[in-house]
């Protein structure tokens, strides 16, 4: 079965003013498939992630998803097309005003016609699913850093999301909520088809979980591999993949 | 501090090229020599490589190393080698580290050699670039406005219950205390002139026209900028570092009709209201004096009051109360939203925020002023 791209980035070009931080991207990300965008501090992962989930326009080229332009489509195309991504940022970003179940809650009064009583039912399942069952009326001043990236997800999941993207999800994770975190991504694949794109240097998460990637350079400024991690650390000859892969200084 | 050099190195030349004796304490506190001297020395004896005799160094810190590291780089450009295994351990490993990773070129950041011309450019496109975001904000607040009207803007209404209880109820106290001793103030004003001409009853008038017209609606202005607009930009602006202003973005949901919204309705709705208790409180303080200075009976107070100051001075004052709080509203939710990434930059927030909104108050007061008095109001 050919596997039909949901997401395409074609030329894109990325600058802050006269700084470019990277251009001549090209890649694409297949329905279901994990996709790691790889690359070492400052090259410009976060920067890209944010061209592609809406929130700064590329200097150049084009964010296809679901083969819809996302940055010529009108404004009220664009928040459509962006309300059906689920989003975790690197410290969760739950608004800190409303708990647990009301953060959750929140797209689902926005985006769906449930009533009150399934909207809290399904705010509690969306909890459960990240191992926080019973949190829903907790701050997210009360919980700890993991829990709160925990709930994240949970909110990035909220409204079922074609694509969900994680920036950093393992950042700041005690090596136990990582794998359980790792588990959780696998399993959000598996059992819902979702397609997931990961900006990450955690070597661990990205070889676990890892369906394809690529990987930016910092002095390119551009991508300088693509490819299953995995393939990228058994046959590529350039150095610097390498160095990346292996935590090697040469 | 002065350092004696040659407690701390000596050049030696031998057979094998110069050595370079390391000895004593090279730490921070005992002082650091500049390396400068040496390097010229060094430079001066034309030599092809450089060793090191550490066998009389006792112990050292990042001061060393820094000294090392300058020496290594002009050794380096002078094409001078440098035979760094002959440095204990522990300093190569650090020198390896500090040279492992060279730095990028056009890293370095130049602003002290920026010519004036380039710094007027960056000012006037920083500010081009503010006045836009300012256009984008209206233009995004009219639409969310027209979005109200039409029962379509998307807000929270426990949000704007929280935000009225916040600027209203919560700020009575302050504005009670500032209102009464502005009352006073002006009585004080008033009375030690008024009594040269026997019209201390006209105190009464004084009071009353300049708490309902101006000192009403501005003393609760400045006091809502200073409280709410100061917490409006802090709130919005940390929501911003902690990305959460984004996450409202990617949900595709306006942050401006979300968190905007409820705030500019909570100030609109309670500065008028706190505006009358304002002017209420201020003429109380007002009959305090007349009554404890000027044998001006409450009743005879406020009777002057009631024939000499008609509503439409109050309501002057409350429209006035009204269009500063859109004003304070705006400001400290603008200045939240363009807040950058950093904790300095929501201090900064916050700081802009009560600026602007005082300048803007005063700016908006006489304008209205000078408007009521074209058309006789």
């Amino acid at each position: 079965m050919v596997q039909v791209p949901y997401l395409e980035i074609q030329n894109l070009t990325m600058a802050y003013d006269d700084n470019v931080i990277q251009e001549n991207l090209n890649f694409s990300v297949k329905c279901g498939e994990i996709f790691i965008i790889m690359g070492g501090s400052g090259c410009g992962k976060s920067t890209l992630l944010r061209n592609l989930i809406g929130l700064m326009e590329p200097t150049k080229g084009d964010v296809l998803i679901a083969g819809v332009n996302l940055w010529q489509a009108s404004l009220e195309e664009r928040n459509q097309i962006i309300s059906r991504n689920g989003v975790l940022y690197q410290n969760g970003a739950l608004w800190s005003s409303m708990t647990l179940g009301e953060n959750i809650a929140l797209p689902l009064i926005e985006y769906s016609d449930l009533n009150q009583k399934q909207i809290e039912e399904v705010t509690a399942y969306k909890l459960s699913l990240v191992g926080l069952g019973g949190f829903e009326d907790y701050y997210p001043s009360e919980i700890s850093g993991g829990m709160r990236k925990r709930a994240g997800l949970a909110r990035a999941m909220a409204l079922d999301p074609d694509i969900l993207f994680f920036d950093e999800p393992s950042a700041g994770l005690d090596p136990i909520s990582s794998r359980l975190l790792d588990d959780l991504v696998l399993e959000l694949r598996d059992s819902l088809g979702a397609t997931i794109v990961i900006v990450s240097h955690e070597l661990e998460s990205i070889f676990t979980v890892g369906d394809n990637s690529i990987l930016l350079d910092t002095e390119e400024k551009t991508i300088i591999a693509t490819g299953p991690p995995k393939e990228l650390l058994k046959h590529s000859e350039d150095p610097r993949v390498l160095n990346f892969l292996t935590r090697t200084i040469r | 501090m002065s350092i004696n050099t040659t407690d701390k190195y000596q050049l030696q030349n031998s057979e094998e090229g110069l050595s370079l004796q390391l000895s004593g304490d090279w730490r921070f506190q005992s002082g650091i020599p500049d390396p400068l001297h040496l390097i010229d020395e060094i430079l001066s004896a034309q030599p092809e490589k450089l060793s090191f005799d550490c066998r009389q160094l006792r112990s050292w810190d990042s001061g060393l190393m820094t000294f090392l590291v300058a020496l290594i780089n002009s050794c380096k450009k002078n094409n001078v080698s440098v035979l760094q295994e002959t440095l204990p351990g522990g300093i190569q490993k650090l020198l390896h580290l500090s040279f492992a990773v060279p730095e990028r070129k056009g890293t370095r950041r130049e602003l002290l050699g920026q010519p004036a011309l380039a710094k007027i450019g960056n000012v006037t496109i920083e500010m081009h670039r503010s006045w836009n975001d300012l256009l984008s904000f209206i233009g995004n607040l009219v639409v969310g406005f027209f979005n109200f009207f039409r029962g379509k803007a998307r807000f929270r209404y426990s949000d704007l219950f929280y935000q009225i209880e916040c600027a209203g109820p919560s700020a009575l106290l302050i504005v009670t205390l500032v209102s009464v001793l502005v009352g006073i103030i002006l009585a004080f004003v008033g009375a030690s002139q008024l009594r040269i001409f026997g019209a201390e009853i006209f105190v009464a008038n004084l009071v009353g026209l300049g708490m309902a017209r101006e000192m009403g609606a501005m003393m609760t202005a400045i006091i809502m900028a200073g409280r709410s607009g100061a917490a409006y930009a802090a709130q919005l602006g940390t929501m911003q570092v902690n990305e959460e202003i984004d996450a409202f973005k990617t949900l595709g949901i306006s942050p401006i009709e979300f968190l905007v919204f409820p705030r500019l309705l909570a100030l609109i709705i309670t500065m008028p209201l706190l505006c009358i208790y304002a002017d209420f409180m201020g003429i109380v303080g007002g009959a305090i004096v007349c009554a404890t200075m000027l044998d001006i009976s409450f009743f005879q107070y406020f009777q002057q009051i009631q024939d000499f100051v008609p509503p439409i001075h109050f309501m002057v004052g409350i429209v006035k109360a009204a269009i500063f709080g859109v004003l304070v509203a705006t400001s400290g939710c603008f200045r939240g939203l363009q807040c950058g990434r950093s904790a300095s930059s929501v201090g900064f927030a916050t700081t802009s925020a009560v600026v602007t909104s005082i300048v803007l108050i005063i700016v908006a007061d006489a304008v209205i002023t000078i408007v009521c008095q074209l058309i006789g109001v």
